[in-house]
């Protein structure tokens, strides 16, 4: 059973992280490559507060903020830049993360923090703490679908000087875009750190963000579903298939490489053409 | 002596840069994408430019054949990567891109092994006095010697013959340039080719400055250089050497006077986002 959790866990992590990411980059369409700075500054705001005798259930909230906060940041710096500039300044935010932490000797520099403690009722209960996010998350991206900002988001994506022209306030929405996707990531980080156990400078580097934008990607840009359940396989695939661990990134390239190759919009929309065919 | 010692050695580095950052720049000019797996190129340069040494003992033959070798293996990633995907939006061949690069450090590690390879016999190891008290490798002199003379056969060809105004007026407008009768899939290919052998060039002489080559070793000069030319104004060559010397030499600097905040990476990006807040449209770039 401790097994089982352990994956669960894994999964409805890597679903949190990669939905928070969709909202930036599928529902808003600004691509970020430095997602992992805000898992990283989650998990280590989480693990500092839980170390200091808060419970994550609480710790959460501020690991969720601290890193919305510096998303507003990051964000406001996209309202300067757009497209193949933007990747590039966001890719940078890691770089930056991950070389500021490394020097910190607070946040344990190259070594880490260690020992972070076990949450309340163990492992079943940080499942349970996980999958509340998750429901949680869900329901705010599906809200956010429905609401008025999802249209705002929709149009901002298609077309940004469309959307101003037609009295959208694009900057207001893309910082709530990078607010609400960022302080996700960091909830995500938080309840990584205390599934782990362990963190460092090196697991939120450049390759994390782009594992969980290949989740996103791959799953099929913007859509939840599809997200969720890109990021469910691929996060838990290594586990499964142990050979594949080592070939685990050559994987992830492969598979990026041939889903933008043959079917760029993704799982979704390779199951909306499939379903297209079968309806005709 | 310390500054002038600072900039000697990040105006080399500024150099190597240089080398790697043109042939994005040329890609990015001529097909608005970003091309990652440039750095897988550059690896692959240094690979076959440490195996060629070790085996024949030329380290000229050794250049030449990976700087060749790399450019058609460039040719091929345009051919069949890139090409079938101009009309998506450009996010998918950056998406592609990164793939390709991250897929490609994995089979390098499985074709070539885990460990560092290097250079049995390191040639052009002596040192030479260029300043008083400044000391440099005759490897470093060369890093900066081939990039002066490939730039500036490089500017000559695409000023002064008639394939360099075919590839100018490509950059410019690839429709115009077509009714006038050039063939610009030959001037994409050239451009692929050029560029590829420029990063293979650097991939030789990093390895041979290091005397080390890796699977990984693509990674940061990767990112590094799409900082720069992002920098440079995208697509802008003179902005492009601008921004590789400057990163060159505030990395010089930065280490030694805020390497206790932030490591030579985190340095180099945070200039980068110093520069873009600045200036959104990069250092040199017009408007």
């Amino acid at each position: 059973m401790a097994y089982e959790i352990t994956l669960l866990t894994t999964m409805a992590i890597a679903i949190l992280f990669a939905l928070s990411l969709n909202v930036i980059t599928g529902f808003c369409g600004q691509v970020s490559l430095g997602h992992a700075a805000f898992f990283g500054i989650g998990a280590y705001t989480a693990a500092l507060l839980t170390k200091a005798g808060v419970p994550l259930a609480i710790a959460l909230l501020p690991a969720g903020a601290m890193a919305g906060a510096i998303g507003f940041v990051v964000g406001m710096a996209s309202l300067r830049v757009r497209h193949d500039f933007l990747a590039i300044t966001t890719m940078g935010v890691t770089f930056l993360f991950v070389g500021f932490v490394r020097k910190q000797q607070a946040l344990g520099g190259e070594v880490g923090i260690s020992g972070i403690p076990q949450v309340a009722f163990g492992r079943p209960g940080l499942l349970a703490l996980a999958l509340v996010c998750v429901v949680l998350f869900v329901l705010v991206a599906l809200h956010i679908r429905r609401s008025w900002m999802g249209f705002a988001f929709d149009s901002i994506a298609d077309d940004e000087d469309t959307a101003r022209i037609l009295g959208i306030d694009v900057i207001r929405f893309k910082l709530w875009a990078f607010v609400i996707g960022t302080a996700g990531a960091g909830v995500a980080g938080g309840l990584y750190a205390h599934h782990i156990r362990f963190i460092g400078p090196d697991s939120f580097g450049f390759v994390e963000s782009v594992t969980v934008l290949a989740m996103v990607i791959i799953g099929g840009i913007g859509s939840i579903w599809g997200v969720a359940l890109a990021a469910a396989f691929l996060s838990v695939m290594p586990l499964w298939f142990q050979f594949i661990d080592d070939y685990k990134l050559l994987l992830y390239g492969a598979l990026l490489f041939t889903t933008m190759r043959f079917a760029p919009d993704g799982i979704a929309g390779l199951a909306g053409r499939i379903a297209a065919r079968f309806a005709r | 002596m310390l500054i002038l010692d600072l900039t000697v050695q990040g105006l080399v580095q500024g150099a190597i840069y240089a080398l790697i950052a043109l042939g994005l720049t040329l890609v990015y000019g001529l097909l608005r994408i970003l091309h990652v797996a440039h750095a897988a190129l550059f690896t692959l340069g240094a690979y076959l430019g440490v195996i060629i040494t070790n085996q024949t003992g030329s380290f000229a033959l050794a250049l030449v054949v990976a700087m060749v070798v790399v450019g058609v293996v460039g040719i091929g990633i345009y051919r069949f990567a890139y090409k079938p995907m101009l009309s998506q939006p450009p996010l998918v061949a950056l998406i592609a891109s990164i793939g390709l690069f991250i897929a490609s450090e994995e089979i390098y590690r499985l074709v070539f092994g885990a460990y560092s390879i290097s250079f049995t016999d390191p040639p052009l190891q002596t040192q030479v006095e260029i300043l008083p008290g400044i000391s440099l490798s005759y490897a470093r002199l060369m890093v900066v010697g081939i990039a002066l003379v490939f730039l500036s056969v490089l500017g000559w060809l695409s000023a002064s013959t008639r394939t360099g105004i075919a590839w100018r007026a490509t950059v410019t407008d690839p429709d115009m340039a077509r009714s006038c009768g050039i063939n610009i899939e030959n001037v994409r290919y050239l451009n692929f080719f050029i560029g590829s052998a420029l990063a293979a060039a650097a991939g030789v002489m990093v390895a041979l400055l290091n005397n080390q080559v890796e699977p990984t070793m693509g990674a940061v000069p990767s990112y590094k250089a799409l900082a720069i030319i992002v920098m440079g104004g995208l697509g802008s060559v003179r902005g492009t050497l601008a921004a590789s010397l400057a990163l060159g030499v505030i990395e010089a600097f930065g280490t030694i006077y805020i390497g206790h905040l932030l490591d030579r990476d985190a340095i180099a990006f945070a200039f980068l986002i110093l520069v873009l807040m600045i200036r959104p449209q990069g250092l040199l770039a017009k408007g």
